[in-house]
């Protein structure tokens, strides 16, 4: 797989290209330490959105709702829709949904451009959505009045109908929406006070479960073209590698075959189906010129930056005298961690479908980077980015897989769609994703920390290391500052916890291992690390963890409510646990969002087992709690599943895991139970796709702690799946 | 030519007789609802009934289901149970992205048409196999659960 992609002009070109086709309006796709009400950004200056790019209301009253961002099973079919319905008095019954075209219009209202991403579908377009549904409604009612020639003020909406209480009229939305529809946008659209919210805040039945249920639900693997050939690559066994000769003679006379193609990123098949393509692929006799990323191997990796650890990085953090705070200190600890590489292993493996015509390019693919991809097709294709439509048909799982900053499986396609000349699907095996590379990068982590003489820290240097995600990517400029990622400190430079003196440093080596965001970005790693090395102090200082955290929290901090009701409900202190078992707790903020979770955990045959976690989230207002709980069951899932057995790891340049056997997900034997308590708050939403994914594996560490009183720093916890 | 029934259809295909189940039902018959998801057997996500018992038809060529009874996830509400399992996921509101939820319910109601009213330990033997990368697994018990209950009450 040709990983280093573009060459260094037609990459400068491209970043460039793709700056402009995405707009002036990008601020940032991760905003540093976001807050929720950072997102009041979301709505300056106010642009006024036409309800018709968001609604359509028919005759025979349904609506359809057109929702701007990705649905992978975060929920964004039902919380959008809530947003306008709640405002646009709809009859929720009646609704239904539509995955938005690429244009302008569906572009996030602050990354300015379609993209689904970092927890922020619902805070980016709390303002924006409520307005286009007011709208909607003020348009309707307006409507109304003019047909029966009442004034606009007697009139009122619910529940799909506009009703004048004096002369006992009503009409239906839908009888309404043709005339509603000619009239003019008005200017000034009042927000119902959150008092009067009749949907937002009720649990509500997702709207894609039907769908999902009967096996009708489409998704990109789905997707079915007149005269569609299915096409399997064979890419690079190493990173950076290209076809040194190949021999397709065999293959090509494999029955379903249609013909066996160079293309940029490897040998391409095409045939009249997924099989035959699989066989004759296996028929392909490559040699490979596999480059320099041959030299990769993981424990030369992990003692490399082990090694670097022990170096001054570029300081992302600085507060006090870290020198001077040692020097004071009552006891210190110091501590090496270590993550790895993690693929995304989305259920539905990666897959593109391209119609290439002369003058357009349609394509289908279960994408959260719609802009990007399309910018990235065009510049393929030859054609201007308006010439490219992307349909976006369900995602089977995204987790930021599917965002990637260069567009890597749609480019591929649209340059395999080039060379075939016909309309295609590029289907990834399992084993052509899990190896593809764009992982969570490998981070290794140094930590010294110092306590006073009362037990509360008092210095802390904390040394990262690990690949950039975004260095040579359009994201650098906005992502990063003077060389330094943010997405790589994130949660580590940005800790909450009163320490005096603090320094968080970073280095970032480069290597030819793609990389890439995955569920939490950087916080993936840096609450593990910060979490357990303040489970550590509490130790060191013998206070009790969820005391010791909270003593050493602003006032004002909102880890507060989260540690304390997740406390509470787990009867931290008071429990009697069964025998050989034992509770840990962490808490961290992520997307704007804080959660904590307290993981009761026991030791089966050496190996971690995790039997209850119990979260507490503030992530502000709730539009929908059921979605709230669906993302935190998730997300602990997910972590659970790196805490304990991922891990990718390379020997000479190949990756050893290839298939579910050897990177497993949890099963549904190890799944904990959990309890998910939503903290009261009148704050504007924050995110709730990810902020779940980072505490739970520094919860069960600090468990595991308590239980054997061996600190685990390095992830995953099962050895056996460490290689 | 392989011939089999498939939701209570006879069915004929031409086919190379070692294709996977998995890819005639995808590619030849356009039932997508069968999704891929490892090619081995590891995840679940390809799980049809091949005369009312899970298999997995990534691995099952096609020509050892000749003559036998193939139910899909787009056959299931044919069966009262079929559809109490579907309802049960409905209001359970089990999924998430969705990919494995036919593999799932394939899964779950094998499991009950063998033990209605299954114990933890059958419902984890049914379903270890099922991988689900949204972590629904909560839920899927829980669906399973009322599935079983409302099976119970009907008789």
């Amino acid at each position: 797989m040709k990983t280093a992609g573009l060459q260094d002009e037609s990459r400068r070109k491209f970043l460039k290209d793709s700056a402009v086709a995405m707009g002036g309006l990008v601020i940032g796709f991760y905003l540093p330490g976001m807050a929720g009400r950072a997102y009041a950004a979301e709505a300056e200056p106010k642009p006024v959105y036409p309800p018709n790019a968001f609604i359509r209301i028919a005759p025979d009253n349904s609506i359809t709702i057109v929702v701007n961002k990705s649905e992978m099973g975060q929920g964004v079919y039902t919380s959008l829709p809530m947003l306008i319905a709640e405002e646009l008095e709809a009859d929720w019954s009646l609704i239904r949904v539509e995955a938005a075209p690429v244009a302008a219009v569906y572009n996030h209202t602050v990354f300015g451009m379609q993209l689904t991403g970092g927890s922020s579908s619902v805070p980016s377009s709390w303002e924006q959505l409520r307005r286009v549904g007011a709208t909607g409604r003020i348009l309707l009612i307006r409507a109304a009045a003019k047909k029966w020639g009442v004034p606009e003020s007697e009139c009122q909406a619910a529940n799909s109908q506009v009703m004048h209480a004096k002369s006992g009229k009503q009409a239906s939305y839908g009888a309404l929406a043709e005339a509603a529809a000619k009239l003019p946008l008005p200017d000034n659209v009042p927000l119902k006070d959150p008092a009067d919210f009749k949907l937002i805040g009720k649990p509500t039945k997702r709207l894609d479960t039907p769908e999902k249920i009967n096996g009708s639900a489409q998704f990109g693997i789905d997707v079915r073209l007149p005269y569609m050939l299915t096409v399997l690559i064979a890419r690079s066994p190493v990173f950076g590698g290209t076809v040194k000769s190949f021999d397709a003679s065999k293959a090509r006379k494999h029955p379903g075959v249609r013909g066996v193609y160079q293309v940029p990123t490897g040998i391409a098949v095409a045939a009249t189906g997924f099989w035959p393509a699989k066989t004759a692929r296996d028929l392909l006799e490559i040699e490979w010129d596999e480059g320099p990323g041959v030299k990769l191997s993981t424990p030369k990796m992990r003692a490399d930056y082990l090694a670097l650890a022990k170096y001054p990085g570029m300081v992302a953090r600085t507060d006090g005298d870290i020198a001077q705070g040692f020097k004071a200190a009552h006891k210190s600890v110091s501590a090496e961690y270590e993550v790895p590489y993690l693929a995304h292993a989305t259920m539905e493996p990666l897959n593109v479908a391209v119609d290439l015509k002369p003058d357009r390019c349609t394509i289908w693919t279960g994408t959260q980077a719609q802009t990007m991809d399309r910018a990235m097709a065009a510049q393929i294709a030859g054609l201007k980015p308006e010439q490219v439509q992307i349909h976006t048909p369900y995602l089977g799982g995204g987790f930021g897989r599917r965002a990637n900053p260069r567009s890597d499986f749609v480019r591929e396609a649209v340059e395999v769609a080039k060379v075939i000349g016909k309309p295609i699907k590029v289907v990834w095996t399992r084993e052509d994703d899990m190896r593809g590379g764009y992982y969570r990068p490998m981070w290794a982590d140094r930590i010294e920390a110092a306590i006073a003489r009362d037990g509360n820290p008092l210095a802390w240097k904390h040394v990262i290391v690990g690949q950039s995600i975004v260095a040579d990517t359009p994201f650098e400029g906005m992502l990063a500052k003077n060389g330094l990622d943010n997405t790589s400190v994130e949660g580590a430079a940005t800790f909450p916890y009163a320490i005096p003196n603090v320094q968080v440093e970073l280095h970032s080596p480069k290597n030819a291992v793609p990389v890439q965001w995955w569920r939490s970005v950087g916080h993936s790693h840096t609450a593990f690390v910060v979490e357990t090395m303040i489970d550590e102090l509490a130790y060191l200082a013998n206070r009790d963890p969820v005391e010791y955290r909270l003593d050493n929290l602003p006032a004002a901090s909102r880890y507060r409510g989260v540690l304390n009701l997740a406390a509470e409900k787990a009867g931290w202190g008071k429990t009697q646990l069964p025998k050989g078992h034992a509770y840990g707790i962490a808490v961290h903020e992520s997307f704007g969002t804080c959660v904590a979770q307290v993981a009761q955990v026991s030791m089966e045959n050496s190996r971690v087992r995790v039997h209850r976690v119990i979260a507490a989230v503030d992530c502000g207002m709730v539009v929908n709690p059921d979605g709230v709980r669906q993302q935190v069951e998730g997300a602990i899932a997910f972590g659970l599943s790196a805490a304990l057995h991922g891990a990718i790891t390379l020997e000479k340049g190949r990756v050893m895991q290839t298939n579910f056997d050897k990177y497993t997900p949890l099963r549904f034997s190890e799944m904990p139970e959990v309890e998910v308590h939503i903290v009261p708050s009148k704050e504007r939403p924050s995110g709730i796709g990810e902020p779940g994914t980072p505490p739970i594996a520094p919860a069960v560490a600090n468990a595991v702690f308590a239980l054997t009183g061996e600190r685990l720093r390095r992830m995953p916890f099962d050895k056996e799946t460490r290689a | 030519m392989i011939s089999f029934n498939l939701n209570g259809k006879t069915t004929r295909v031409e086919v190379d007789p070692t294709t996977p189940l998995l890819w005639v039902l995808r590619d030849h018959l356009h039932l997508t609802g069968t999704k891929y998801g490892c090619g081995m057997s590891q995840c679940g996500n390809c799980t049809v009934h091949l005369d009312g018992k899970a298999i997995r038809s990534c691995v099952t060529p096609v020509s050892a289901v000749s003559g036998k009874q193939i139910t899909t996830i787009e056959g299931l509400a044919a069966t009262v149970l079929g559809k109490t399992v579907q309802s049960a996921w409905q209001e359970v509101d089990v999924p998430q992205c969705g990919y494995c939820q036919s593999g799932q319910i394939m899964a779950a109601t094998a499991l009950l048409t063998e033990h209605p009213d299954p114990t933890e330990a059958q419902i984890i033997a049914a379903m270890d196999g099922n991988l689900c990368r949204c972590g629904t697994y909560n839920r899927i018990r829980a669906a399973i659960r009322m599935a079983s209950e409302q099976l119970g009450e009907a008789k």
